[in-house]
């Protein structure tokens, strides 16, 4: 794995932008108002990038694809998801699936 | 401080009550999986007591995992943060006023601001952001150690579908707010766009350019949302 130290240098760094961005509302309070668009520009980048990890995490290992269990797994906790399952439910449903696909020989 | 678990409408307190166990579930699967991906023991405990974000944690440690740069890990995890500037706004007044705006900060996440939003009067706004915040903090963190510590047992998290599991938990919480058509419009190419460049790039730059579908975002609305994400 990589080295310990940039690894610690890392959760540092996300840790105190992550406070510093947490801690910017209240701070700046009723004084400022973000306009709407950047406010809802914050919100979609947020849900593009995990769009985005919910796919390439899904369907990629490394450079190459990441088999039909994985997948398969994902997609069963997303319909279950969608149905409103409870979040516990999507989270075992999704790991069990791909466990026993590979239980079953499927890569 | 006590007058927060007074002011809970006990119906509520069971919802967050709730919602505070499922993230102590998410928190083990947070933190078998990171072990599970070489990452020393320290790190996803360090990072949920630090951090305390879940969504930039399993992207960081999606990216570090995967090879990817601790660097493109830490800008990916700010972005994704980057909505907590607009949740502050939100719910400034909650927060409280002085020494206790580092904690109330601190204790900011999807779940409690969502809570919190959808309570009517200010009192209970508050008792809501503070008790749901203060429970997924305990929960969360402490499921990320008992899970690290079983990963740690776990060689092969493969064979418990635990690969799996990550992406679906994203997939969970990001749905609701992909109803929206914009939204999801500029989340599916941004997807696209990460799935062509993958077997191009180093990890974690294809889910940075994911961030072109942002320039298909054409938003109807104009109120501002705050959905779990």
């Amino acid at each position: 794995m990589d080295n310990p130290l940039l690894v610690l240098g890392a959760v540092l760094v996300l840790a105190a932008g992550t406070f510093a961005m947490r801690v910017a509302g209240p701070l700046m309070r009723s004084r400022f108002e973000l306009p709407d668009r950047v406010q809802q520009m914050l919100g979609t980048a947020a849900v593009v990038l995990l769009t985005a990890l919910v796919a390439t995490a899904a369907l990629t290992d490394g450079d190459g694809h990441a088999g039909i269990a994985r997948p398969a797994g994902v997609l069963v906790g997303g319909v279950l998801a969608w149905r409103r399952a409870p979040f516990v439910l999507v989270v075992v449903s999704a790991a069990v699936t791909a466990a026993g696909l590979r239980l079953l020989g499927v890569p | 401080m006590r007058s927060i678990w007074r002011t809970l409408d006990p119906g509520l307190a069971r919802d967050i009550a709730l919602v505070c166990l499922a993230d102590g579930v998410v928190g083990l699967s947070y933190g078998a999986i990171s072990v599970g991906g070489g990452l020393d023991l320290w790190v996803p405990v360090a990072m949920s007591l630090l951090v305390f974000a879940g969504a930039s944690q399993f992207l960081f440690v999606g990216i570090v995992a995967a090879g990817g740069s601790p660097i493109a890990a830490t800008v990916a995890g700010l972005l994704v943060n980057s909505r907590h500037v607009a949740f502050g706004l939100t719910v400034s007044d909650l927060v409280g006023q002085g020494w206790r705006r580092l904690p109330g900060s601190h204790l900011m996440t999807d779940e409690n601001v969502a809570f919190a939003l959808g309570q009517d009067d200010v009192r209970q706004k508050r008792a809501a952001y503070w008790a749901c915040g203060i429970g997924i903090f305990v929960c969360w963190n402490l499921g990320v150690l008992v899970g690290a510590l079983a990963g740690s047992v776990i060689t092969d998290t493969d064979a418990f579908g635990l690969d799996a599991a990550f992406p679906a938990v994203l997939l969970a919480l990001v749905l609701p707010a992909l109803k929206d058509k914009a939204t999801r419009t500029a989340g599916l190419i941004g997807a696209v766009v990460a799935l062509a460049v993958t077997p191009f790039l180093p990890a974690g730059l294809p889910v940075l350019l994911a961030l072109l579908g942002l320039f298909f975002y054409r938003p109807i609305r104009t109120t501002p949302e705050l959905e779990a994400v």
